[in-house]
């Protein structure tokens, strides 16, 4: 059975999500939440049969229980997440976290989102865009063998950036560094992002250069990147390897391109499908150990 | 036009835009050798960090010699006069970085973004005005974008708190007609007490005479290297432009004949290779493409077998902008790419 979620913030990001969650074979969008009740995304809820409601998350903490809803994602702004994830929390509804708040633990689903389900974690966060991009690319060659360096380089379509991430560029460069070293297992992580204006707005683009300690198994590395691709493309089916890798003395270099599905956001946002891919994705392995009874889910703090 | 007396800000960039055509290798002491002569000769404002900003120690851009700290930290207390500045390009360095700098005893910040995207500058810009610091918005590859669009990003860095503005000719793209007509948009639409800068490169040798035609539409602060040691074919020769404007009569405070000694004596030995407009940086110049791509197109031109000049005019196709490193591979082998297939399909 379907496992029930609510969708917090009905901007670009919920929306697109709500696209995709409406396909989703184990989880059910039941709510959306906004704040501005003239919000295209809320009117899009409506006519996709959702409920919702313009008055925040205190709006819907009434019918959590008897909407049966079991996992909620964040898609609002760091600065309120806290407090949404623990009224949530309380109520045994487990968040998935969109934005930069990171308060519980970052997931890239193809890397350790099992181990987080397996933890049974109520709060997880879903890093930067350009974390969900490259951070697979990391942990690919880092499980072939160690990496003292990991580096990205996330190049998004001015278009697609929006007025949070600009107002504070620092908050990508600084978790998605902490992601290519946590999560990816490079020794040391560091991340750049480019806004590039052209027209008609590129592509995600990323580049991920990996620093070995010992001379790169060629091979090895060929085979892991490539699998991790397509595990990738599970879940983004526009994730591909342009170029490489590109191996030069102990570097590893990835070159590689992000489009999206065009849910509700345009294909070249490649870097917001991601995250919203990413996003679903977590919730349907925890939906799926839901409905299986493998993990139950328990009311936190108060 | 009629300097007689008016006042320029001389900004020597040898020791961050140099950085470039050094591949990031200046040592700790040539820093403060050059600094140091720098300093006598009079130049009131020295620019010192990695080419490609605070944090730009990268894969992408390149390991330099040293940290931007340890720079910093060895060339700030030999200054007498001179005051140094650091480069920061939100989406490489951090608040964290800036903090540091000050630390250091950085006295100017200027914070770059591409032409279009000034409001990534936000948070650095701000935190500097907080910190009482000299705050410049630095505006990059300005020859993309018309008057009125840039007007319309540098108003924003003013609003943040910026008390300096830059248009930055990235490319050396621009011809003088352009850079007066965007300075004077500029000075025309901006406060009074906004001061306002002008970067150039010299990839079409329009490094003086933009130069000029900056301060005559309004710019008090000039950047320029001594001996041109800067991206793609250099920087506006600082010594030359020195002279220049001496002949003019205006006042920069620099004694030019002590700084063509540094230029002659102290810079010149120094480089790597000669600074001049070889046909790659000419090809920037012409096409629009951002100086710094010039060394890494070589490189990756030598690895892979594809012509530098080829990979630039590509990049510039592709409205490649400042801190695309990563796509100069990235082209060079599509490239290779496309000469295989094409050599494929016509076997």
């Amino acid at each position: 059975m379907k496992v029930n979620a609510a969708l917090i913030g009905s901007g670009n990001i919920g929306t697109d999500l709500m696209y995709k969650a409406l396909r989703s074979e184990w989880v059910n969008p039941v709510w959306m939440v906004g704040i501005d009740p003239e919000s295209d995304g809320l009117a899009k809820a409506r006519e996709a049969g959702l409920k919702t409601t313009h008055e925040g998350v205190d709006g819907i903490l009434d019918d959590i229980e008897r909407d049966r809803i079991q996992i909620a994602f964040d898609a609002t702004s760091a600065y309120v997440h806290a407090e949404n994830s623990r009224k949530m929390n309380a109520r045994g509804v487990m968040m998935i976290d969109l934005t930069p708040a990171a308060i519980g633990p970052y997931c890239v689903p193809v890397v350790n989102l099992k181990e987080h389900v397996g933890k049974e974690e109520m709060n997880v966060n879903m890093v930067t865009c350009g974390g969900q991009a490259t951070i697979p690319m990391v942990a690919a060659v880092s499980r072939v063998q160690p990496v003292e360096y990991g580096e990205i380089v996330a190049t998004v379509a001015s278009k697609s950036a929006g007025p949070g991430t600009r107002k504070n560029i620092d908050e990508f460069t600084r978790t998605t560094a902490n992601g290519v070293s946590e999560v990816g297992g490079a020794a040391k992580g560091k991340a750049i992002i480019i806004l590039n204006p052209a027209e008609p707005p590129l592509i995600m683009r990323d580049t991920v250069h990996c620093l070995t300690t010992e001379k790169p198994d060629e091979d090895a590395i060929r085979e892991s990147v490539n699998s991790m691709i397509e595990e990738v493309q599970k879940y983004v089916p526009g994730y591909r390897l342009v170029n490489g890798p590109v191996f030069d003395g102990n570097r590893v270099s990835m070159f590689l391109q992000v489009q999206g599905l065009g849910d509700y956001l345009p294909k070249y946002a490649g870097n917001l499908d991601i995250m919203t891919a990413a996003a679903l994705r977590t919730a349907e392995l925890f939906a799926e150990e839901i409905d299986s009874g493998t993990i139950q889910l328990r009311a936190v703090g108060t | 036009m009629n300097f007689e007396g008016m006042k320029v800000t001389l900004h020597d960039m040898c020791l961050r835009d140099g950085m470039h055509s050094m591949r990031h290798q200046i040592s700790v002491e040539q820093m403060v050798a050059l600094a140091t002569a720098l300093d006598e000769a009079g130049v009131p404002l020295i620019e010192v960090t990695h080419g490609d900003g605070l944090g730009g120690a990268s894969v992408n851009y390149g390991f330099p010699a040293a940290s931007d700290e340890e720079y910093l930290r060895a060339v700030i207390p030999h200054m007498r006069n001179a005051k140094v500045s650091a480069l920061l390009l939100p989406g490489i360095g951090t608040v964290d970085h800036l903090r540091m700098a000050l630390d250091c005893g950085v006295h100017t910040i200027r914070v770059a973004t591409h032409c279009t995207e000034a409001d990534v500058s936000e948070q650095h810009i701000t935190l500097a005005r907080k910190l009482e610091m000299d705050t410049v918005g630095f505006l990059m590859m300005a020859h993309m974008i018309e008057p009125a669009d840039l007007l319309e990003q540098a108003r924003l860095m003013e609003s943040y708190g910026a008390n300096c503005i830059y248009c930055t000719d990235s490319a050396g793209y621009m011809l003088p007609d352009e850079v007066k007509s965007k300075l004077g948009t500029l000075r025309d639409g901006l406060k009074a007490e906004t001061e306002l800068g002008f970067h150039g490169h010299h990839n079409m040798a329009m490094g003086v005479a933009n130069s000029l035609a900056a301060v005559d539409a309004g710019a008090t602060r000039i950047d320029g290297s001594v001996a041109g040691l800067g991206a793609g074919a250099g920087n506006t020769p600082l010594e030359v432009f020195a002279a220049v404007l001496d002949r003019m009569g205006a006042d920069t405070g620099v004694d030019v004949f002590k700084l063509m000694d540094v230029a002659e004596d102290v810079v010149v030995p120094m480089m790597q290779q000669q600074v001049r407009i070889d046909r790659d940086s000419l090809i920037l110049g012409y096409a629009g493409v951002y100086s710094s791509f010039l060394l890494h197109a070589k490189r990756a031109s030598r690895k892979h077998g594809v012509p530098s000049s080829d990979i630039l005019v590509e990049l510039g196709k592709r409205n490649t902008i400042g801190g695309q490193e990563d796509m100069i591979e990235d082209v060079a082998l599509d490239l290779l790419k496309r000469r295989r297939t094409g050599s494929a399909q016509t076997a």
